[in-house]
This record gives C-alpha cells, sequence and structure tokens, in this order.
C-alpha cells in the first residue's frame, strides 16, 4: 500500500466518522440527554445494579407520561466496573461524544472523585450516588450527591451506642473504598461522642474468614461493642464469624450493607444486629403520618413490581438523583445545563428516600442526621429502634 | 494457646480451599502443560450451579450433583473448544487463552444467573463446635474433610488405577505415552473434567462459609495458583502442602501482625521461598517445561 | 519504495507518525483523543514490556506494579516531599529503575511460571503498600494530582496530551528499536530465544534480560507518571493484578516480539470495550470469546499472524 492510498483511506474514514457522528448528533437534538456511569459490574456491582434498574425504569415512566418539559428524556448508561480510570474515559464520553446535560450517577467514591474534575471543566451538573464526604467538601461547583456521607452514619451509630452507656468500640474495618472512607470518619468524631477504639482490625475485600481479626477484637479489654464499616459480602461473613466465636456484645453495621440480601446471607447470625439506614427498608413500618412515608413506599413498591426483587437503598440514591433532576429541569424550563446547576444548588424541601433534601451553595448535599433512622434486625427483618 | 488454635483453625479451613484450586491446576499441567486460569471460574460455577439449581426446585444433594457435572462438562468444552485448536501454540499464548476463556465464563454467568452474592445453607447446622476453647463451625470439617478425601482419591486414581498412570505418563513424555498406545486426547479431556470436577466440588464445599457470585473465582485462581508454585507446579503433595501454607500464613498474619498486611505476608513468604528454592518446596529440580 | 523506507526504524516509525497525525485530524471529539491517548500510555508500556516477554523470553504478571509506583510518584512527591510536578515523574522513574535493577538478578533466576509468579507477587506487594497506606496514598479511593504546569501554563487540554503522548510514544519505539538492533539484542533474535544456544554463542543473556527488565520498569513508571498528570487522579487499579494481566494480553494478542505488533495489541484491547459498550451485560462474554478467538487462529498474534497470511496468500 503505497502511502498516498493509505492517506486517502484515513481521509475516507475520518469523513465516515464525522458524519456519523453529525447525524447522531442531529438526531438527538429534541431530546433531553442524561448520563450515568455506574458501577455495574465489578466488586461495587451491588451499588450499580439497583441504581441502573432504577434509573432505566423512572426515564421509561418519565417519557410514558410525556417526558419533561414536553421532551423525552434519553438516557445513556455505561459500566465503569468500579474502576476510576474507565469511568473517567466514559465520563469523557458522556460529556464530549453522547453530549449530554446532566449526570447522575457514580457508585464509589473512588469513581465520582475522578470523574468530577472533568465535570467542573466541562460545566455541566453532575449528582453523584456515592458516599464519602470528600465529594461535597470541599464543594466543587459543579458536583452534588444524594446519600448521607459516611462521616453521618458514623455520628448516627455513635449517638445510638451513647444511648445505651456503650462505649468501648472494636472496630473490623473493609479495606475497598467505602470501609476504609468510613472508618477514618469513625476514628475522626469519636471522640466527639467520648468513644473509645480498643481494638482497630481489617479485612479484604475478597476475604473469607474473619475469625482471627475478630478473635483479636474479642480478646481487646473492656470491650462494649463492635462496628464493621463495610459492603459487599465481607460484612456477612463478619456477621456470621462473630457468632461463631460467641462474642457477646452488640455488633453495629453500616449502611453499605442496608439491602434485605445482607440478612439472607447472614442467616440466623444477622439477630440483633443495628446499622443506620434510610427509611425506605422500613416504609410500611413508617407512621402514617410521616412525611417521607408516601416517597418511600411508592419506590419500594414500583421496583419491586417492576424486578422481582427487594429495594436497597443504593437503588433510592438513584432516585433521588434523578428526581432532583427532573424538577430542576421542570423548574429551569429548559436543559442548559448551566442554569440546571443553579437550580439544582437551589432545590429546598425536596423529599426523597434518603430524606429532605435542602441544598445551598455551601451544603450540595442537603441532608441532616435525621434522615438516618437506626435499625435494627430481629425476626429476620428490620425493626425501627425508638 | 486458644487464641492461636483459632488463628490455626482459620488457617486450615482456608487453606484446604486453596489446597483443592492449587490441585485443579496440578493436574491440567500435569496432563497439558497449560496453566489453567479459568480455575477459579469453576470453583465459582460448583457454588453458583447448586444454588441455582436448587433455586429451581432440585433437593440439594441433587443439584450439587448436577452442578459438578455441568462444570466437568465445561471444563472439557474448555480442552476441545479452546486448549486443543491451539495445541502447539507458545505456552504464553495457552495462558491466555484461558484467561479469556475466564473472562467469558465470568460474563456467561453474569447473564445466566445474576450478580448478586449467594449462599448455601451450612451442611450440618450452624452450632459452633468447641475445641480446647477455641470455635470451629461444622462447615470447616466438611470442607477440610473433604479436601482429604478429595487428596485420599486423586492419589488413589494416580497410582493405583490404569488410567490414571496412563494420565501420568503422558505427562512425563506425551510422545512416548502415545507410543504405548495411550489414548492421548482421551487422557487430556479425563484431565480437564477431573479438574473442573475437583473445582466445582470446592465451591459446593466452601459456599455455606465464603458465599460465592459471578466472579468469585478470580481471587481463588490467583491463591490457588501461588499455593501451586510455592509447592512446585506439577507435584500434588506439593499443592496441598502450599495451599495450607497460604491459609495459614494469611490467618497468622491476621492474627499476629497486621489484618491490613496478611495476604502481604503469604506472599513475602512464597518470595523468600522461590529465591531460595527456585522451583518450589517440592517441585521437579533441573527439568525446565518451559 | 527506496529500501530505508522498509525499515523499522524509519518507515515503521515514519508510518506511525502518520498514523498519529491522522487520528488527530480524524478525531471528531475529544473523547476519541482520550481514548487514542490512553492507547498511547499503554503502548509506552507495551513496548517496553514485549522487549522483555518477547526478545528476553521472560515473562512479568507485575509490571502494573511499576505502572503504579510511576503514577503515584508523580502524585505524592510534589505533594508530600515538594518535588516540582514536573521533575516527580523522572525522579519516579530513576527511583523505579533502582528497585527494579535491585530485584532483577534474583527474580530472573526464576524461570517460567516461577518467574510469573516472583513478579504477580512484587506487583502485589506494591498494590498492598499503594492501599493500605491512605495517609500518604489516599488509600482505595485514590488521591488528585497536581496539575502540570510549564512556565505558569496549566497543561490540561486534550490536545496538548495527545502531542505529549504522541512524541514519548515515538521515543520509546526509537529507542526500544535501537536496543533490539544492538548486539545482543541481534543475537538473540538470530537465536530464536534459545538461552543455551545463545550462551554457547557468547552472548551475556542474563545481562541482556537485566537491561530489559529494568527498561521495561522504568518506561511502565514514565507512562504511569503520564498518566497519573493526565488525568488528574490516581487509584490503587492502575497497580492491580488486573491491569498487569490486561498489559501482557496486549503483548502477547499483538504479538511477542513485534514492537509494532504490540502497539496494534494495546490500540485493541484498550478501544475494544469501548466498541462493547452496547452490548451492555454481554460486554464480558464477548471480550473473553473474542480473546481466545484471536488467539487460537492468529496464535503468534495479531500483526504477525496477519502478515503471514498476507505472505502466504501472495505466495499462493
Amino acid at each position: 500500500m503505497s502511502l498516498i492510498t493509505f492517506l486517502k483511506g484515513t481521509a475516507a474514514m475520518a469523513a465516515v466518522i464525522a458524519l456519523s457522528a453529525g447525524w447522531a448528533a442531529g438526531e438527538a437534538a429534541a431530546q433531553i440527554k442524561i448520563g450515568s456511569v455506574l458501577s455495574i459490574t465489578g466488586p461495587a456491582s451491588f451499588l450499580g445494579d439497583p441504581a441502573e434498574k432504577t434509573l432505566r425504569m423512572y426515564v421509561e415512566r418519565l417519557n410514558e407520561a410525556g417526558g419533561v418539559n414536553g421532551e423525552p428524556l434519553e438516557l445513556v448508561i455505561y459500566d465503569s466496573e468500579g474502576d476510576a480510570n474507565k469511568a473517567r474515559t466514559l465520563a469523557t464520553r458522556l460529556i464530549e461524544d453522547d453530549e449530554i446535560v446532566a449526570m447522575v450517577g457514580g457508585s464509589t467514591t473512588g469513581t465520582t472523585m475522578a470523574m468530577s474534575p472533568l465535570f467542573e471543566d466541562a460545566e455541566i451538573p453532575f449528582i453523584s450516588l456515592a458516599g464519602g464526604i470528600v465529594i461535597i467538601d470541599p464543594v466543587n461547583p459543579y458536583v452534588f450527591k444524594t446519600p448521607h456521607t459516611d462521616r453521618m452514619a458514623c455520628e448516627k451509630i455513635y449517638e445510638d451506642m451513647q444511648a445505651r452507656g456503650l462505649s468501648k468500640v472494636g472496630l473490623i474495618s473493609g479495606t475497598g473504598g467505602f470501609g476504609k472512607s468510613m472508618r477514618g470518619q469513625c476514628l475522626d468524631v469519636a471522640d466527639d461522642y467520648g468513644i473509645e477504639v480498643v481494638a482497630d482490625e481489617t479485612y479484604g475485600p475478597r476475604d473469607t474468614d474473619m475469625t482471627p481479626q475478630l478473635t483479636n477484637i474479642r480478646n481487646a479489654a473492656d470491650l462494649q461493642a463492635v462496628l464493621n464499616p463495610g459492603f459487599g459480602q465481607g460484612p456477612a461473613i463478619v456477621t456470621k464469624n462473630f457468632a461463631q466465636l460467641g462474642i457477646d456484645v452488640p455488633l453495629y453495621q453500616s449502611h453499605g450493607v442496608a439491602s434485605k440480601s445482607f440478612i439472607e446471607l447472614a442467616g440466623a447470625a444477622a439477630e440483633g444486629v443495628r446499622l443506620p439506614a434510610s427509611a425506605l427498608l422500613v416504609a410500611e413500618q413508617l407512621e402514617e403520618d410521616d412525611p417521607q412515608k408516601q416517597v418511600v413506599v411508592d419506590y419500594k413498591t414500583a421496583f419491586e413490581a417492576e424486578w422481582n426483587r427487594p429495594v436497597s437503598t443504593f437503588g433510592g440514591h438513584a432516585y433521588d438523583g434523578l428526581m432532583i433532576l427532573v424538577e430542576a429541569l421542570r423548574a429551569a424550563g429548559n436543559s442548559d445545563p448551566e442554569e440546571l446547576r443553579d437550580t439544582i444548588e437551589q432545590t429546598s424541601g425536596f423529599m426523597g428516600t434518603a430524606g429532605e433534601v435542602n441544598m445551598s451553595p455551601d451544603d450540595h448535599m442537603g441532608l441532616d442526621l435525621t434522615a438516618f433512622r437506626m435499625l435494627e434486625i430481629r425476626d429476620g427483618d428490620w425493626t425501627i429502634v425508638q | 494457646m486458644e487464641t492461636f488454635l483459632q488463628f490455626l483453625f482459620s488457617g486450615l479451613t482456608v487453606g484446604a480451599v486453596y489446597a483443592i484450586v492449587a490441585l485443579g491446576f496440578t493436574i491440567i499441567y500435569n496432563a497439558s502443560d497449560v496453566i489453567n486460569f479459568a480455575q477459579g471460574e469453576f470453583v465459582m460455577l460448583g457454588g453458583m450451579c447448586t444454588v441455582f439449581f436448587s433455586l429451581w426446585g432440585l433437593p440439594l444433594p441433587v443439584a450439587a450433583v448436577a452442578a459438578v457435572i455441568v462444570t466437568s462438562l465445561i471444563g472439557v468444552a474448555l480442552n476441545k473448544l479452546a486448549i486443543e485448536p491451539a495445541r502447539g501454540a507458545n505456552v504464553v499464548t495457552l495462558i491466555i487463552i484461558t484467561i479469556g476463556a475466564s473472562i467469558f465464563l465470568r460474563g456467561l454467568a453474569q447473564v445466566v444467573f445474576d450478580k448478586q452474592f449467594h449462599r448455601l445453607p451450612s451442611f450440618s447446622g450452624d452450632a459452633p463446635i468447641d475445641v480446647l476453647g477455641a470455635t470451629l463451625t461444622p462447615q470447616s470439617l466438611w470442607v477440610m474433610g473433604g479436601a482429604a478425601v478429595i487428596v485420599v482419591l486423586l492419589w488413589y486414581f494416580f497410582t493405583r488405577t490404569t488410567f490414571g498412570k496412563s494420565i501420568l505418563a503422558t505427562s512425563h513424555n506425551r510422545l512416548a505415552a502415545r507410543l504405548v498406545g495411550i489414548n492421548v486426547e482421551l487422557v487430556l479431556l479425563a484431565s480437564f473434567a477431573l479438574s473442573a470436577a475437583t473445582g466445582a466440588l470446592a465451591g459446593i464445599l466452601v459456599t455455606p462459609i465464603t458465599l460465592t457470585s459471578f466472579d468469585a473465582g478470580t481471587m481463588l485462581a490467583l491463591k490457588g495458583f501461588a499455593a501451586a508454585i510455592l509447592g512446585g507446579m506439577g507435584n500434588p503433595l506439593g499443592a496441598v502442602v502450599g495451599g495450607l501454607l497460604v491459609g495459614i500464613a494469611e490467618a497468622m498474619g491476621a492474627g499476629y501482625l497486621s489484618s491490613e498486611y496478611k495476604d502481604a505476608v503469604a506472599f513475602v513468604i512464597i518470595l523468600a521461598v522461590l529465591f531460595v528454592l527456585p522451583s518450589g518446596l517440592f517441585g521437579r529440580r533441573g527439568t525446565e517445561r518451559v | 519504495m527506496p529500501a530505508w523506507l522498509m525499515q523499522p526504524r524509519t518507515g515503521g516509525l515514519l508510518l506511525l507518525a502518520v498514523v498519529m497525525v491522522a487520528v488527530y485530524l480524524a478525531a471528531p471529539n475529544n473523547f476519541y483523543l482520550d481514548v487514542a491517548i490512553q492507547i498511547g500510555l499503554n503502548a509506552m508500556v507495551v513496548v517496553g514490556l514485549n522487549l522483555l516477554i518477547g526478545y528476553a523470553g521472560q515473562i512479568s504478571l507485575g509490571h502494573a506494579g511499576f505502572f503504579g509506583l510511576g503514577a503515584y510518584a508523580s502524585a505524592v512527591l510534589p505533594v508530600h516531599l515538594g518535588i516540582p510536578p514536573l521533575a516527580a515523574p523522572f525522579v519516579g522513574m530513576l527511583c523505579v529503575g533502582l528497585l527494579a535493577f535491585l530485584v532483577a538478578r534474583p527474580v530472573l533466576r526464576l524461570k517460567g511460571h516461577y518467574l510469573a509468579m516472583a513478579t504477580l507477587g512484587l506487583g502485589l506487594l506494591v498494590f498492598m503498600l499503594l492501599t493500605n497506606e491512605s495517609q500518604l496514598t489516599g488509600g482505595p479511593d485514590g488521591m488528585t494530582v497536581e496539575r502540570l504546569r510549564i512556565f505558569g501554563e496549566r497543561i490540561s487540554g486534550k490536545d496538548w496530551w495527545y502531542l505529549i503522548t504522541s512524541v514519548m510514544l515515538l521515543l520509546s519505539v526509537w529507542l526500544t528499536l535501537n536496543l533490539i538492533d544492538s548486539p545482543t539484542g541481534r543475537a538473540l533474535r538470530a537465536l530464536h530465544d534459545s538461552q543455551i544456544a545463545a550462551q554457547v554463542a557468547g552472548v551475556d543473556v542474563a545481562r541482556f534480560k537485566v537491561i530489559a527488565f529494568v527498561y521495561s520498569a522504568m518506561l511502565a513508571s514514565l507512562a504511569g507518571s503520564m498518566s497519573a498528570l493526565y488525568s488528574g487522579f490516581v487509584t490503587p487499579d492502575k497497580a492491580g493484578f488486573l491491569h498487569s494481566i490486561e498489559l501482557v494480553i496486549m503483548v502477547v494478542l499483538g504479538g511477542m516480539g513485534s514492537t509494532f505488533g504490540g502497539i496494534i495489541g494495546a490500540a485493541v484491547l484498550t478501544s475494544l470495550p469501548q466498541f462493547l459498550t452496547v452490548f451492555a451485560e454481554y460486554e464480558h462474554m464477548l471480550l473473553g470469546a473474542i480473546l481466545m478467538t484471536v488467539m487460537i487462529f492468529l496464535r503468534r498474534g495479531l500483526l504477525p499472524g496477519l502478515l503471514d497470511s498476507l505472505r502466504r496468500r501472495r505466495a499462493s
């Protein structure tokens, strides 16, 4: 092949690519394009999977009802597999190639942090579904988040421990992003609640036996409670090992296990475990006059009817993110990213599955501690601790 | 003392699983010189198939047997469709093919089953057994006992049966084996089936303890490979000893040193052993097969 | 066509440069450039790794460890040691080179699968260090990297990085081809990587292996540093076992012992997932199936395999 034919070929190819890209953009002009990068597979799939299902279901429903501002929504979802580097490339794709107006996604703190600078540079609003406090502190003008922070989870747990007169705590944390970050926050706020951490152990994301770590915790002097920040199958195994070793102090799990599958996986060992979670898990048990009841019961019923599996709070975060965005779209009356950002920042009194959201320029999450409920597992189901 | 014993029990349970996975590597390696990186997926398939067969209404024992059979068939298919057509290819190429197979099987499991974690009920209850102050679950005994039975059966098969011996003969010299009338194709097929069945059995035994999901195989393959190398690739005794050593090193590392670096403890030991004994604890000296 | 055009070091590099310019002109938007930059960074590692695997005959399942060290060098050194961001990649590269040199002798004494295990172990140790020392590295969630400034100008645009990556890749290919064409490299190639034959012929095999190991580690470190500076964020995934495997797959897929094949391997494996996103949940099945099929039918790798079949067709 001579150089000239090669160049001709390349030029022709370029023309084809450019044309098809232009054609695709033209076709999509009448729609509101929303993007999402989620950890649908990989170690954090239990975060991304329900979020994906939630987004697909509600975008379909919104479109059946005539879309938003008379225009249908178009949803583009990519799977980051929990890998920050992949997430970054896919976010670039959403911004540059799909030309989205806003993003609801980012299952883990790591992927969110990798994507945040891109949205800041492109001036497109990004509502994250991850827990880490670093996402919104310091505030990035274009980045918002819907779940409670891991710091709030620690505070909620410590409040409950204080009320029960427990102060000497053994920590056993997962070394994944979630566990590691929450462990740091829990160590950080321990002093504020007079909590003393008497043992501090960890386990890997794929570990299958935590009895050595728990044995060390059991041997700690004056142990009064054990706290396990982590998600995935780890906390279920910790709970089973905890029962096997016969450690007889209260066990606290984090909001990372707030789905029914935790109770199934841990079996009888889960009895008596406490954890902070959103009202979604106990939708039917809420008082009739609870302002959140309507929202969480509706979401729970819709999700379980559509997908035939129990809801998890992680799908709820996606619901909140999408609905905050839809409200902003309606309030702004158009889908200009810059205006959307401003409108999202003004969200107030929005009732989501995670609680009432009141955002401000300094607070891009807008939740407070009352949004968390302390739950205890009794007879294989969640109950609200009063 | 009871603390030490508790660590030891943990190490032996986890180590027994690594040992069975390492044995799976050994069987295929001996018959075909292939390091099968899809070995972890056999373990995953054993657990996941049992979970779903019983969800679909089969009684647990039947589901388990069916899972072993299905996994063996997948092992056979892997050999027929991917390894045999590439016969004579470079060793690294063959490794990449098995990595491709492992990605494929993981993707398949994700589509056919789902992405959730699953568990199986413990075979004989969850009431912990007290041994000198340390506790042990009945399922741990099942895992250790199962590993021991597998080792004995494999030993009997390879040293006492004609077919087993013909597998060993093929591993030593394929041409010579062919010349004395051994059906080499059949031997390869059998070793893949056997290795897959062993892996599946391990998966069924450990799922009540470790839980399982479509991507549970990667870590097991990594640890099993490490165990096989530590013991000396190709030596079944080495695989068992290597597996138990890695498991115990992890448990003791987590218990006495630092739970953050417990995996590092295992790998530092492996590196140290390799620097002193370049072909592992029980590896064949002086013969280079790569 | 003049003979010099057919030489890898002249014609090959020229073709590579032409392709780079063409890709730049053809890219409809920054997303395509982003993928191209990722390809370029991976290709830098693969070119070095190919020297180790394809020529020196030594497999490494731990090169992502060196990549990760490089990435964290440009993230950690400016923040914690006050080293300017522009110097950090080179300081990192030198440290990684030293580390690789220190472990090279004992590690390269091992053969085959044992070598694979040892390099795998080293990579995992690096990964664990980066994950666990969260005071320094931010732990599994990673840390942000200070943006690169040259003369006070922030280098963050895709165009800039495409240029930097392209130039660095051309340089690494040129350097690698020179190493392959050195007397030792040529001797090894002529002897079809039979170590005994090479030793008999008086080639210092051990020395070449160490050079290839250190060189590939340093190249991986540099690419890692660049990748960190480019994306402004690093996570330990970069140093992980899966990334190591990916790098080896790129080498083998493209064609062991073929420098340009390695670049094609990097291009295919980096861009393939982007094409496969339309198949959503079937993505992994397809990826695995494609990998198996290519390796079964083109067992020497894409470039050598395709060249072979072309030659055969022309001959018949």
